[in-house]
Parts: structure tokens; C-alpha cells; sequence
């Protein structure tokens, strides 16, 4: 472990509004949300000296430089993987400024994800050899084409065996939209459902995906200022830890269309991820007092669960029925509303909302909220104060 | 109709089988490793010598979901997509035909059969065992 003045922390965080048509470019909302977090943590972006983002983010760092005014960069990053990319970014992250590389080091990502495309939608062109495309090579020919059709198909096994039922499915989405109805910032402020609205609403992909069990399509942007705590105390904000931040690729997994390798009932990513978290942090995911967790589909939230040791294999439906994941519960999930019901920017806003927690400034703030637990499937970080 | 399969030079002589009628795995010479979906390398020997060996084309299901909204490009009704387990230990999706969404059982014996797709190319599709 660092020495403590040399540990990595999140100083700034910014975002836009999250929307189905932004009116503006993404480099646009890029800048916007990389200017908002300079502001917050009181930095000027010239001395931004290092920058990740999501392969899949259209906006060059070149264009983000301009846009800006970064003088001197000294690393950069993008990672792969979709969604997952997003707790992995907190990974580089830290290891950028925790080894002298990097002073001031920025993560964004920005999307018009509703108005320009959809990840929802089949993806008509596909390159040979391209990224993604030799797992979809297998796949498109047989109708399954969409994330929700990948995902149903890898997470099928899990459910049947378990025998999880679609209203299991539905007390996540019920919860998350709970909490984003009273998160001024979601998407669907003020518009709670209830878990009959959930088993009325429309198939996605049969036999497991209703309509509310998907996150939104968004647009917007979100980002992160990150740097080490000796700089941190002359900053502007409360900085939040990032006491520990793990990533795992395993041989012959996929991410999404994870069909491959293992049983396909435990989740071997994010059980090497917990793992390697023990041996360089002290406070375990489970022990944490808020819990943001990517939540792509329900079925991905019992799954991590899981595989992130909050409870044993096949008892995650349980644990959410108990009520352990509600705002007073003993792991409070996404108290945002999370992608589900805030708004999707690839998981990044449950990163800005990890920090509000810490902060004490969310709008649904968990009580004496000292450390979170960020997990996006192939990563995972835990913040503290 | 349904799409065309997506050629490659590493997976080529997977879908050309099909068009003969026959499943096929990529095989190591050097170490006879069985792999699927087919790559340029051995990922346990590391050699490029490769070969291809036939399959039963016997299997049982995994998870089966259909494709509700969107529905599936490039056909006329979403099919039932399906992830299989061959007796030799592959995986692989592909479709489930001739039997009803009702009476799909995960864990329910299936065999190879194949698919003429737009162009004249094909694709395996699986159907219940013992079903003609
Ligand atoms: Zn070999």
C-alpha cells in the first residue's frame, strides 16, 4: 500500500444533465463535464497532465486537449470491455497518479447514446476483425444481436438453475426507480413504479427482460478529476479515497456475451476482482455503507452480488427482498436510482454519485456514509472519506 | 430468410462446413485441443497448425431467449436464439426450430440440423432430438 499522502483520491466531479437529445455535440458534452469537474475541485484544466476514457468514446483527446487548453499530457488511456470500462478507469487512474506519472488525471465519458445511436438497436455494420466483431461474428447470424439478447442468453443458466422469477427481477427495478424518484437529477425524478408496472410492461427478450428490466439510452456526460492526496488538501473538496481499485480479464471470458467459459452460475470475474481487493484494501465490498453497482439489466445486479461476496451463490434474490439494498438498509444499492433510474452514461454518474455520498451532499444521502463500493462487473474500487 | 453468416479468414472453413452439412470444431495438430469459436492460434500450445474435426452435432440446451424488441434483423419473425453444449464440450449459440416456446426445457436433448440463410450460404440450427 501507498503511503498515505501519496494515495490516489476523486477531488472533482462533473456532469450534464442526463437527457434523450442533448441538442449539442458530444465533444460538447464532453467539455462541459470535464470543465464542471476542474470547477469543483477548484484546478485548472491546462494542468490536466493525463486522461482515459472508454474505447467507445467518439471524442479524440486531441479534440478534448483543444477544447480545453491541456498543455502537457503525459498518459493516456482508453479502455475496453463497453460498460465495464467504467470502475476500470478508476483503476488507471489512481495507478497513474499514485506513481508520480501523472499530478492531475481526468476520466470522461460523453454520449448522445438516445439521439445520435443506440446500443439498444442491432449493430448493422460490423468490420472483420474489428473490435467486438469476432463475438458478434458468432451471434448476429442467429438473431441475437442486442445487448439485452446477449445478456439474457449468458445469465439464463444462473436464473433457471435458481429459479428466479421475472418479479424477483422486477423488486431491483422497482427499488432503483424508487430511489431515482427522489434524485432530482434522474431521468424519471418524481416517477416511481411499482412491481405490477414491471410485470406489465413489454418483453424485451424473452424469456427473462421486460422492458423495466433495462437501463435507459442516454444522453450526457460525466467526469472525474483524480490526484494524489499531498496535492488533494489544497483543493476545494472533501477528497474520496480510492482505498483500494482492482480490474480482472480472464482467460476466455467475454463481457457481456460470456457464454464460454465456466458454469455460467458463479460470477469468476468479479470473485478474482474481490479477491484481489482483500489483499490491498481492508474494508470489503460487503462491509461497505453504499453500494453502486452497474446495472446494465437486473439479472447483472444478482450476479455481482455474488460475485462481489455479498452474499452466497444463488441467495442474491433473497437479499434483495429482505430489504438490505433499500436507503436504510445495511448495503443501500445506488441511492441515484442508478442507470436503471437516473440515466445511462455507461455507468459513469454512479461514479459521481459514489463521491456525493462520501461528500454528504446526494440528494438521497446514506447516513453516515464513511465508504462505497463501486463495481462495474470486471472492476471494482472502494471509496472512502 | 435469415442473415448471412459473417466470413472470416480464421473462421471460414467453420461456415464453408456448414454449407456441406457438417458441424465442425477447430482441432490442434500438436496438442488436439477441440476450440470453439475458431482462432488463428492455439491458446494452450500455441501452435498454428490446425485442423478440423467433425461433431456428433449432439447436444443438450443451456438458455434460450427470442429477441422480442428489437426484433431480429434480417428475418421475417425473431427466432429462438439458444446456447448449446455439444457432447464434446463446445458451446456455441445458434437456433432452436420446431418446437414451441412452451415446451422448451433447458437441459432438453437437442441435434445439428442446418439453415439455408439469404444468399445461399448456411448456418447450423439445432432441433429436439429425436424429432425428424
Ligand atoms: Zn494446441
Amino acid at each position: 500500500m501507498v503511503d498515505s499522502s501519496q494515495q490516489a483520491a476523486i477531488v472533482g466531479i462533473g456532469q450534464t444533465e442526463f437527457s434523450k437529445n442533448s441538442g449539442r455535440s458530444e465533444q460538447q458534452l464532453a467539455a462541459e463535464a470535464i470543465l464542471l469537474a476542474c470547477q469543483d475541485a477548484g484546478i485548472n484544466p491546462h494542468d490536466i497532465d493525463g486522461m482515459t476514457t472508454f474505447s467507445l468514446d467518439n471524442s479524440d483527446e486531441v479534440d478534448v486537449m483543444r477544447s480545453l487548453g491541456c498543455k502537457d499530457i503525459n498518459y493516456t488511456t482508453r479502455l475496453p470491455q463497453g460498460g465495464a470500462a467504467s470502475v476500470a478507469t478508476v483503476v488507471h487512474a489512481k495507478n497513474a497518479v499514485e506513481s508520480g506519472m501523472c499530478d492531475t488525471f481526468v476520466i470522461w465519458r460523453a454520449m448522445n447514446e438516445r439521439s445520435q445511436y443506440r446500443f439498444g438497436q442491432p449493430a448493422m455494420s460490423i468490420s472483420p476483425d474489428a473490435h467486438s466483431s469476432t463475438f458478434l461474428e458468432w451471434c448476429f447470424p442467429f438473431g441475437a444481436q442486442t445487448p439485452a439478447a446477449w445478456e439474457a442468453l449468458s445469465c439464463g443458466p444462473y436464473l433457471d438453475k435458481f429459479g428466479v422469477t421475472s418479479e424477483d427481477l422486477g423488486r431491483i427495478a422497482v427499488l432503483m426507480r424508487k430511489h431515482a424518484a427522489t434524485n432530482p437529477a434522474s431521468w424519471f425524478y418524481e416517477k416511481p413504479i411499482t412491481l405490477d408496472d414491471h410485470q406489465q410492461s413489454r418483453w424485451i427478450v424473452e424469456p427473462w427482460l421486460r422492458l423495466l428490466d433495462c437501463c435507459q439510452e442516454s444522453d450526457g456526460g460525466v467526469a472525474l478529476v483524480i490526484t494524489r492526496m499531498d496535492r488533494a488538501k489544497d483543493l476545494k473538496q472533501k477528497p474520496a479515497k480510492i482505498l483500494g481499485a482492482e480490474y480482472s480479464m480472464l482467460f476466455n471470458h467475454e463481457i457481456i456475451s460470456d457464454f464460454y467459459e465456466g458454469d455460467l452460475i458463479t460470477h469468476d470475474i468479479a470473485n478474482r476482482v474481490t479477491d484481489k481487493l482483500a489483499a490491498s484494501c481492508d474494508v470489503a465490498p460487503k462491509d461497505t455503507d453504499v453500494a453502486m453497482i452497474y446495472d446494465n439489466f437486473t439479472p447483472q445486479i444478482l450476479r455481482q452480488l455474488e460475485g462481489f461476496k455479498y452474499c452466497g451463490v444463488g441467495e442474491a434474490k433473497d437479499y434483495i427482498k429482505d430489504g438490505h439494498m433499500e436507503l436504510d438498509g445495511k448495503s443501500p444499492l445506488s441511492p441515484n436510482g442508478g442507470l436503471m433510474g437516473e440515466g445511462y452514461i455507461h455507468g459513469m454518474n454512479n461514479i459521481t454519485e459514489g463521491v456525493r455520498q462520501l461528500r454528504g451532499t446526494a440528494a438521497n444521502q446514506v447516513k453516515d456514509a464513511e465508504t462505497v463500493f463501486l463495481a462495474s462487473g470486471v472492476a471494482g474500487a472502494i471509496l472512502g472519506k | 430468410m435469415r442473415p448471412d453468416p459473417i466470413q472470416r479468414i480464421d473462421t471460414a472453413f467453420f461456415w464453408d462446413a456448414c454449407e456441406r452439412g457438417e458441424l465442425v470444431a477447430q482441432k490442434c495438430e500438436a496438442c488436439d485441443l477441440l476450440w470453439h469459436p475458431p482462432r488463428p492460434i492455439c491458446p494452450t500450445c500455441h501452435s498454428m497448425e490446425k485442423a478440423m474435426q467433425k461433431l456428433s452435432g449432439k447436444g443438450r440446451l443451456l438458455s434460450w431467449v427470442k429477441q422480442a424488441r428489437p426484433a431480429a434483423f434480417g428475418f421475417p419473425e425473431s427466432p429462438v436464439a439458444i446456447l448449446v453444449e455439444l457432447e464434446e464440450g463446445i458451446r456455441l449459440v445458434s437456433n432452436l426450430e420446431g418446437v414451441d416456446v412452451d415446451d422448451i426445457k433447458v437441459g432438453m436433448a437437442l441435434q445439428v440440423d442446418f439453415a439455408k440463410t439469404s444468399n445461399d450460404k448456411a448456418v447450423p440450427i439445432f432441433r429436439a432430438a429425436g424429432a425428424s
